[in-house]
């Protein structure tokens, strides 16, 4: 009862979030319309906001960057909404959701997974294509730096966030020795762009109990406490339309009948124009549940302003 | 509103030209040379980069193309349609030679002075470097030398943006 309670309120966050989306696009487009010599909105630079990563935060594709999503600057708000798929040997993850970024210095976001079993749910006893479905809202406060323009100093962009998880599937994550459906990540990054390297270099270090980043829930008979864990991404800018990139989560390892490996993926990031942006990966995601090597192609498509 | 800012641009512009007239009448200051030094570093490292912009005949062509994108674009058009434009490109061209390490001087006006009083703010900045990026690829230039340039002039931001 709770649980759906809670779900019904991220659905409502999620449901405002877009609300916003659409309302602040219409403006956006209303304003182009009338007074195109304002500046409103989509004045950073290309890319230098990064894509979304796989719990709606920007970022890159697997860890979230300090950077502020949206394309809009110090006076400004930006926002996107996004629509990723992740196709692995066993299973696949579908997710939509949106962000909005608020002059530059705090984001809010929503996303939700639906990460599909396939056989395994079947073998599992769970039934064929069953799915966990996973809500998160997210909040990120850009700190102190500023990632384009800071290239006299050493100084990062820093920000702190957190991502809280709630995920719809309380008894089945029991039965496999999760002690909760829902958790709340901690993290703060720092992300640096050496632009005379043309090179963006990201560090996160996040504070979690989720296993598989809260899809199998969150804790476990192993280890149910805070555990840092290491993020890193580095991104090469090929031209201003198009950056590749490698990335690195470290995972803990919770629970005791499945196993956890940390994640890699390499990607390629396409932004034709500030509106969208379309990254391609490929990811490695390890051992899930029951089935090792879990490599496959990570899909992402970003719309916004 | 947007008429309005634009006024007081105008008015600050022409109280700022005032000033340095008067500024000039009196002794020169030494920390204007230091200001004026640092609105553009010779970086000898960057001497291939000046190749890699087809030397100073490159910044040439390259700074028509920039002034054109700046009045093309209706976000940064109004801080440059009543400016001497052909002026500003050739203190560009100068200001970019020196940072890049070509046989140039720099005879123009600090960064902190010629634009304390535009009333620029991030996103105005940011739509010139986007003019400039656009004009570079016109002519050619390899992105990695682009980001080389754009490296210099970011950090300039702390004086051009006072919005
Ligand atoms: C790093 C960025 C920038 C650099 C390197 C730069 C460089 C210059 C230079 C060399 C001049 C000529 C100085 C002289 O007359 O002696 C100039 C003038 C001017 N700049 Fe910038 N500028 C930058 C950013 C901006 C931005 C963002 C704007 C507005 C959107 C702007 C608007 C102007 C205007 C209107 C003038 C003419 C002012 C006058 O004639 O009094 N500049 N700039």
């Amino acid at each position: 009862m709770q649980t759906q309670h809670k779900n019904r309120m991220a659905w409502l966050i999620g449901m405002a979030l877009a609300g916003c989306l659409v309302s602040s696009m219409a403006a956006a487009n209303g304003t182009s319309a009338s007074d195109s010599s304002m500046p409103t909105v989509s004045n950073k630079l290309l890319l230098t906001g990064g894509v979304t990563q796989v719990e709606g935060s920007a970022g890159g594709g697997l860890t979230p960057w300090a950077v502020i999503g949206g394309y809009g600057t110090g006076d400004e708000i930006g926002a996107n909404a996004f629509i990723t798929h992740v196709s692995l040997p066993d299973y696949h993850l579908d997710e939509v959701g949106a962000m909005v970024g608020l002059y530059n210095r705090v984001e809010v976001s929503f996303a939700q997974q639906r990460f599909n079993t396939e056989q395994v749910g079947a073998a599992l006893g769970l039934g064929q294509g069953f799915t966990f479905q996973q809500n998160i809202v997210g909040v990120k406060v850009r700190l102190f730096g500023d990632v384009v323009l800071d290239q006299d100093s050493w100084l990062p962009q820093v920000s702190i966030g957190a991502q809280h998880k709630q995920n719809d599937q309380a008894a089945v994550l029991r039965f496999i020795g999760a002690k909760s459906d829902q958790g709340t990540d901690y993290y703060v990054n720092a992300t640096k762009l050496f632009l005379s390297q043309s090179l963006l270099v990201n560090a996160t270090l996040r504070f979690t109990k989720a296993n598989q980043i809260g899809i199998l829930g969150f804790g476990g008979d192993r280890n149910n406490s805070y555990k840092p864990e290491f993020e890193g991404s580095v991104a090469y800018l090929l031209n201003r339309n198009l950056a590749i990139g490698a990335e690195y989560r470290q995972k803990p390892n919770n629970l005791g009948i499945a196993k956890e490996d940390d994640w890699y993926d390499a990607f390629v990031a396409w932004a034709p124009t500030k509106h969208v942006s379309l990254t391609l990966a490929y990811a490695d995601l390890g051992n899930i549940v029951i089935k090792d090597r879990q490599r496959g192609l990570y899909a992402s498509v970003q719309v916004g302003f | 509103m947007f008429k309005y800012s634009m006024h007081a641009a105008v008015i600050a512009t022409a109280m700022m030209f005032a000033q340095s007239a008067i500024a000039q009448d009196a002794a020169p200051m030494p920390q204007q040379s230091a200001a004026m030094a640092a609105s553009a570093l010779r970086d000898p490292a960057l001497k291939p980069v000046f190749d890699e912009f087809g030397g100073k005949p490159g910044l040439v062509a390259l700074m028509n193309d920039f002034m054109d994108n700046l009045m093309a674009d209706t976000r940064t058009r109004p801080y440059f349609a009543d400016s001497d434009r052909e002026h500003i490109k050739v203190e560009l061209v100068d200001q970019f030679c020196v940072i890049l390490d070509g046989p140039c001087t720099y005879s123009g006006k600090d960064m902190e002075k010629v634009h304390r009083s535009l009333g620029i703010n991030r996103a105005a900045f940011n739509a010139l470097v986007e003019d400039l990026q656009k004009a570079m690829d016109k002519n050619d230039i390899p992105f990695r030398a682009q980001n080389k340039l754009l490296a210099k002039l970011a950090p300039m931001h702390k004086v051009v943006i006072t919005k």
